[in-house]
C-alpha cells in the first residue's frame, strides 16, 4: 500500500528537520505512541498502540532513518511487531524543500500489514493508514509550526498548563528560543 | 409408490434429534480430568527464516505449562504425504519435509511455530505476547507461474525448484492429438481459474491428547472423516505410536468437506503433548486460525483446447494446467489434480483424445488439498465452460452440442484411463430440460429485458467418479493406502445388532440410512440397528469418508458382512426346525423351511446363538458377529444435467440466481430425503464458489480474505429453491447396492452452469463476453460488460 502526500509547513527548514529527527516530537506526532526512545544515529524503539478496525494491538517497533541528506531527505523505515495482531512494516520518504511561506514537507510511504491485521483488517487498513499518515504530519506540521493561541485551545490532552509547558518546552528546545 | 421403511424410505435423520436439541458430543464438548490448553503460535509471514526463538518469558508465567518448538520434536516425523505422483519422466514428485513445527523456516502465514501450553485457552493465548521470536523475512512466492520462473525464490531450498510435479496424461500417441488440433474445423480455446477456497465446516478443528500411564497408551479424539487414517499416519509415521497403543476417536464431527480428511499437526502436538506433560492437552481452532490452517481448495489455472469437426463432434481435448499445492504437500494433495482430475476430462463425451498436463507448483501460502468433488469440479468446470464456448461459436445449441457427443453404450472405457459402467446422459437432459421448464425460458427471458433485466440459462453435464477406490488401481497410481472399507456388524442376543463401520459420518446421515439397508435386509425394524462409527477401538479399520464412498464402498461392506451373518443365522435357523440349510428363508425378520409353515423368529436364532443349549456346535461356532471388508472393482460414476437461470443488473452487475435445477442419476437410493440434502447442500456450495467465494492473497502472502467479513460464503438469500430429480437410475453394475454416491455431484456440476448462465445472459443483452473467472461478483461483471 502506497500513500503519497504533501503540505507546507510554518517554519524554516532546519527547524522541520530537527524535528523529525526528536524522539520527542515523533512520540507526540505518532497517533497512539506511548514511548519513543533513541536518536537518529541509533534509530529509535517505539510503542504504539492502536486498533485497526476490529484488531487492537501493542506494537513494539523500531524506526532506523536511511539515506540521510540534511536537511534535505531522509528515508524512515520501521517495523512493529503487534504480537497477536500480526506486524506492520514500511518507510516513509521524507524530502522538505524551502518555499515561500515556509519549507514544503513531501513524503512518499510504502506500508504494509502482516498476519491478523492482514487477515482482518485489509479492506480498512489503506484508509487507516491514510488517517494515521494525515494525523502524523497534522500533529508534526503543529509542533514544528508557532504555537498559536488557537493551537493552544486546540491542544488535546489533561490540563490545558502541563500541555502549555511541555509543548513550549521542547518547541523551545528545537529551535534554540529557549 | 414410495417406501415408509428400509431402502427407498425418506426416513428422517435419528441423528438429528440430538443434532437439533443440543447434544451432540462434538470434539470440542470434550474435557478431560486435568485437561491443558494448547495455543499454536503461527507465522504471520509468507516466508522467513527463523533466527531465534525465546520462550523463557513466556515459560515464566504463572500458569504456563511448556512452550513447544521444533526443538522438542526432534526425533518425530514430519506430516507424511499419502500420495506419490511420478511425473512424466517417469520420476517421482519433489517431496519436501513437512515438520510438526516451523523448523529454521517458516514458508505460509499460518505455518506452526510454537505450542504454548498453559492451565486455560486465554491464559495460553495470552502468553503468545511473551515469546520472542525473531524472524527474517524473505521474498514470498504466491503467484504460480512467478514460482516457476528461473531465479525465483524456493519455497523449500532442499528441492531443485518449486516444482513438485510436471505430469502428462492421456491419449499417448500425441502426434494422433497434435493433429486432430491441426485439421480440426474448429478449435475452441479458453483459459480460466478455478478459485481457491476455504472450506469453512461449521465446526472448526479440535484435538484433544491423552496418556495413560498405566497402560501406555495415547488416545487423540479429533475432528476427522476417518480416525483410522489419521492412527495409521499419525501412529506410524509421526510419533512412532504402535496401533495397539493408540486409539483415535473422530465423534460427532460438524462438517468437512474433504478440509479434514487430512492429518494436520496439530493432532500430533496435542497426542505428544499429553504424553510429555502428564496430563490432557487440548486444541480448539479459531475461526482466524481456521482460515490459514484448514487445508484449502481448488486454484487450477488451466487452458483448455477443444477440437471439433464441422458437425460439432469433439475430436480432441488438449489441457495444461497449473495447480497449486501451497507451501507443503497435504495428506492427499497431489491426487486432486492428477488422477482426480485428468482421468475425468471425458467427462460424458466421446472425445476420442485426450491429453491431460498438470504442474503442481509449490508456494508460499497454505497447502492446498481435496475439498468437496476434488479435482472433478475442476474437471468439469474447465470442460463443460469450454463446451459451452465451443457451442456458441460454432452456432449450435448448449444442449444439442452435448447430446451430439454424449457416450451412449456401456460399458464405455474413455481415453483416460477409466471405464463408466452405466449411465444415460439423454435421460437426465431430458430431465432437467423437462423439470426446469427450460421450453418457457425463452418468454421468461422476455419477460426480464421488459423489466430491464438480462436473463440467462446455463446447462452442464457432469461426471464424476466416485466410491473411491480399487485398491490395486490406485496403489499403481501412487496411493500409499488401500481405500476398501469395512463393517462388523454385532448381533445381540435378544436380536438387536450394532453396526460397526470403517465409514465416519460428519452430516452424511449414516446411522440413518445404513439402519435402513441393514434392517432391509434382515427384515428387522430400523430402530433395531446401531449404527457406531469414529472411533478405533471400536470400529474395524477403515478408511473413513470422502470422495462420495460412504453408501458404494462402507455401504457394501455392511451388505457383505449382514450377508454372512445371514447365512450362519439360516445355519442356526436350519438346525431349530431340523431341516436343510438350503430350505431355509429368511423374510420380514422370520426363518422359514420353504414349502412348510414352520418357521422361527430372528429373535429365537439370535439367543440360540448366544445361549447354545440347542446349537449345532460341531458344525459352527456360537455367537453372531461377523466382518467384511470389501474393496470395490471400479470407481462409481454418477452423473448429472444441471440447469441454472439467472438475472443480471446490466446497471450493477448483480447476478441473481432464478432457479437451479440437478437431474442427477446416483443409481439406487437408500434415502431419497438424505440425497436431496446432499446435493442442496453441495448446490450452495458450488453456487458459493461461482458467485461468492474467494480466498484471495496479496502479493506478499498474506491472506486478505480470512474472516467472514471479507470470505463471502453463501447465505439462504443468495440461493433459489432447488428442483431436484432422481427419476434416472442406472444402477451401478458392480456394488451389491447399485448405487453411486451423491455427496459431491452437486458441488461439481453447479459452477459451470451458474457461469454458462451468466455468460448466456450477458451474450442475449448484446455483451461480448466470453468468460469471467469466477466468483461472478458484480464487480467483475459489471467490468466484464462495459470492456
Amino acid at each position: 500500500m502506497k500513500l503519497t502526500g504533501s503540505r507546507v509547513i510554518n517554519a524554516p527548514q532546519e527547524v522541520v528537520w530537527a524535528g523529525i529527527l526528536d524522539a520527542e516530537v515523533l512520540k507526540a506526532c505518532v497517533p497512539g505512541c506511548t514511548e519513543m526512545s533513541g536518536n537518529p544515529d541509533d534509530g529509535f524503539e517505539a510503542t504504539v498502540v492502536q486498533k485497526v478496525g476490529p484488531v487492537k494491538a501493542t506494537f513494539k517497533g523500531a524506526v532506523t532513518l536511511e539515506d540521510m541528506n540534511a536537511p534535505n531527505s531522509v528515508k524512515l523505515v520501521g517495523e512493529g511487531k503487534g504480537g497477536a495482531a500480526g506486524f506492520a512494516k514500511g518507510g516513509a520518504d521524507v524530502t522538505l524543500t524551502a518555499v515561500d511561506g515556509g519549507t514544503q514537507l513531501d513524503y512518499e510511504v510504502d506500508a504494509r500489514v502482516g498476519g491478523k491485521l492482514a487477515q482482518l483488517g485489509s479492506r480498512i487498513i489503506d484508509g487507516f493508514a491514510k488517517k494515521m499518515a494525515d494525523q502524523f504530519f497534522e500533529r508534526f506540521q503543529e509542533a514544528v509550526e508557532e504555537p498559536s493561541e488557537a493551537d493552544m485551545e486546540l491542544a488535546d490532552g489533561d490540563a490545558a498548563g502541563a500541555d502549555e509547558t511541555k509543548k513550549k518546552s521542547w518547541l523551545g528546545r528545537i529551535t534554540g528560543k529557549a | 409408490m414410495p417406501k415408509d421403511s428400509g431402502i427407498g424410505a425418506s426416513n428422517k435423520r435419528r441423528e438429528d434429534i440430538r443434532f437439533l436439541t443440543g447434544t451432540g458430543n462434538y470434539t470440542d464438548d470434550i474435557n478431560l480430568n486435568g485437561q491443558a490448553y494448547a495455543h499454536i503460535v503461527r507465522s504471520d509471514m509468507a516466508h522467513g527464516t527463523i533466527n531465534s526463538i525465546d520462550v523463557s518469558a513466556a515459560e515464566a508465567i504463572d500458569g504456563v505449562v511448556k512452550v513447544f518448538t521444533a526443538a522438542d520434536f526432534e526425533g518425530v516425523g514430519g506430516i507424511p504425504c499419502g500420495w506419490q505422483v511420478t511425473d512424466r519422466h517417469g520420476q517421482p514428485m519433489q517431496e519436501p519435509k513437512h515438520p510438526i513445527l516451523a523448523e529454521g523456516k517458516v514458508r505460509h502465514v499460518g505455518d506452526p511455530i510454537c505450542v504454548i501450553v498453559a492451565e486455560t485457552a486465554e491464559l495460553a493465548r495470552d502468553a503468545a505476547d511473551a515469546l520472542n521470536i525473531d524472524i527474517t523475512e524473505l521474498p514470498a512466492v504466491i503467484d504460480m507461474k512467478d514460482a516457476l520462473a528461473d531465479g525465483a525464490t524456493k519455497v523449500h531450498d532442499d528441492l531443485t525448484n518449486n516444482l513438485c510435479y510436471d505430469w502428462g496424461f492421456g491419449s499417448e500417441d500425441l502426434d494422433a492429438v497434435q493433429n486432430a488440433f491441426d485439421t480440426a474445423h474448429h478449435v475452441t480455446t479458453l483459459e480460466l481459474k478455478n478459485n481457491r477456497l476455504v472450506a469453512n465446516p461449521m465446526e472448526p478443528r479440535v484435538a484433544v491428547g491423552d496418556y495413560a500411564r498405566h497402560s501406555d497408551e495415547s488416545t487423540l479424539y479429533t475432528t476427522s472423516q476417518n480416525p483410522h487414517v489419521i492412527r495409521l499416519l499419525m501412529g506410524a509415521f509421526v510419533l512412532g505410536i504402535p496401533e495397539h497403543k493408540l486409539r483415535v476417536v473422530a465423534p460427532d464431527v460438524g462438517g468437512g468437506f474433504g478440509a479434514k480428511i487430512y492429518h494436520y499437526a496439530e493432532e500430533a502436538i496435542v497426542t505428544f503433548a499429553a504424553k510429555a506433560l502428564g496430563r490432557p492437552v487440548k486444541w480448539t481452532s479459531s475461526r482466524s486460525e481456521a482460515f490459514v490452517s484448514d487445508a484449502h481448495g481448488r486454484d487450477h489455472v488451466t487452458k483448455i483446447e477443444l477440437a471439433m469437426d464441422k458437425e460439432g463432434k469433439f475430436l480432441a481435448v488438449r489441457t495444461d494446467t497449473h495447480a497449486n499445492m501451497g507451501a507443503y504437500l497435504s495428506t492427499f494433495a497431489p491426487s486432486i489434480p492428477t488422477w482426480l482430475h485428468g482421468t475425468l476430462m471425458a467427462g460424458n463425451y466421446t472425445t476420442p483424445l485426450i491429453h491431460v498436463n498438470v504442474k503442481a507448483v509449490f508456494t508460499n501460502t497454505t497447502p492446498v488439498d481435496a475439498y468437496r468433488g476434488a479435482g472433478r469440479p475442476e474437471a468439469t468446470f474447465q470442460l463443460e465452460r469450454v463446451i459451452d464456448k465451443a457451442a456458441r461459436e460454432m452456432g449450435m445449441d448448449p444442449v444439442e452440442i452435448r447430446r451430439k457427443n454424449f457416450i451412449t453404450e456401456f460399458p464405455y472405457a474413455t481415453p483416460v484411463a477409466v471405464e463408466y459402467d452405466t449411465g444415460d446422459y439423454h435421460a437426465t437432459m431430458d430431465a432437467l430440460l423437462a423439470k426446469s421448464d427450460h421450453a418457457g425460458f425463452e418468454a421468461r427471458a422476455a419477460q426480464s429485458k421488459a423489466n430491464g433485466k438480462l436473463r440467462g440459462f446455463g446447462i452442464a453435464h457432469y461426471i464424476e467418479a466416485c466410491g473411491i477406490a480399487p485398491s490395486a488401481l490406485v496403489g499403481q497410481l501412487g496411493a500409499r493406502a488401500g481405500l476398501y472399507e469395512s463393517a462388523t456388524v454385532r448381533v445381540n442376543a435378544t436380536g438387536g445388532l450394532v453396526v460397526m463401520t470403517g465409514s465416519h459420518s460428519h452430516g452424511q446421515g449414516h446411522e440413518t440410512s445404513f439402519a435402513q439397508v441393514v434392517a432391509e435386509m434382515i427384515g428387522i425394524d430400523e430402530s433395531m440397528v446401531e449404527i457406531v462409527h469414529g472411533d478405533t477401538a471400536n470400529t474395524p479399520m477403515g478408511m473413513g469418508t470422502y470422495g462420495s464412498r460412504s453408501l458404494a464402498v462402507g455401504g457394501s461392506a455392511l451388505v457383505r458382512a449382514t450377508e454372512k451373518i445371514i447365512n450362519k443365522a439360516k445355519k442356526v435357523a436350519a438346525h431349530l426346525m431340523e431341516a436343510a440349510e438350503g430350505d431355509i428363508e429368511l423374510k420380514d425378520g422370520q426363518f422359514t423351511v420353504a414349502g412348510t409353515d414352520k418357521s422361527v423368529a430372528w429373535g429365537d436364532v439370535t439367543l440360540a446363538a448366544y445361549v447354545p443349549h440347542n446349537y449345532p456346535l460341531e458344525e459352527i461356532e456360537p455367537g453372531l458377529e461377523e466382518t467384511a471388508f470389501y474393496d470395490p472393482a471400479n470407481f462409481t460414476y454418477p452423473s448429472g444435467a444441471y440447469g441454472c437461470e439467472v438475472e443480471v443488473d446490466p446497471e450493477t452487475g448483480k447476478v441473481t440466481v432464478l432457479g437451479f435445477t440437478a437431474a442427477d442419476d446416483f443409481g439406487n437410493v437408500v434415502n431419497p430425503m438424505i440425497v436431496e440434502g446432499q446435493v442442496h447442500g453441495g448446490l450452495a456450495q458450488g453456487i458459493g464458489q461461482a458467485l461468492l467465494e474467494n480466498c484471495a492473497y496479496d502479493e506478499n502472502g498474506q491472506l486478505i480474505s480470512a474472516s467472514y467479513m471479507d470470505y463471502a460464503m453463501p447465505r439462504a438469500d443468495d440461493l433459489p429453491n432447488f428442483t431436484v430429480d432422481h427419476s434416472s437410475v442406472t444402477p451401478c453394475t458392480h456394488n451389491p447396492l447399485g448405487v453411486k454416491g451423491c455427496g459431491e455431484a452437486g458441488a461439481i456440476g453447479s459452477p459451470p452452469a451458474l457461469v454458462n448462465a451468466v455468460i448466456d445472459a450477458l451474450q442475449r443483452g448484446g455483451h461480448d463476453v466470453a468468460h469471467i473467472d469466477m466468483p461472478l461478483t458484480p464487480g467483475r461483471v459489471w467490468a466484464a460488460m462495459n470492456g
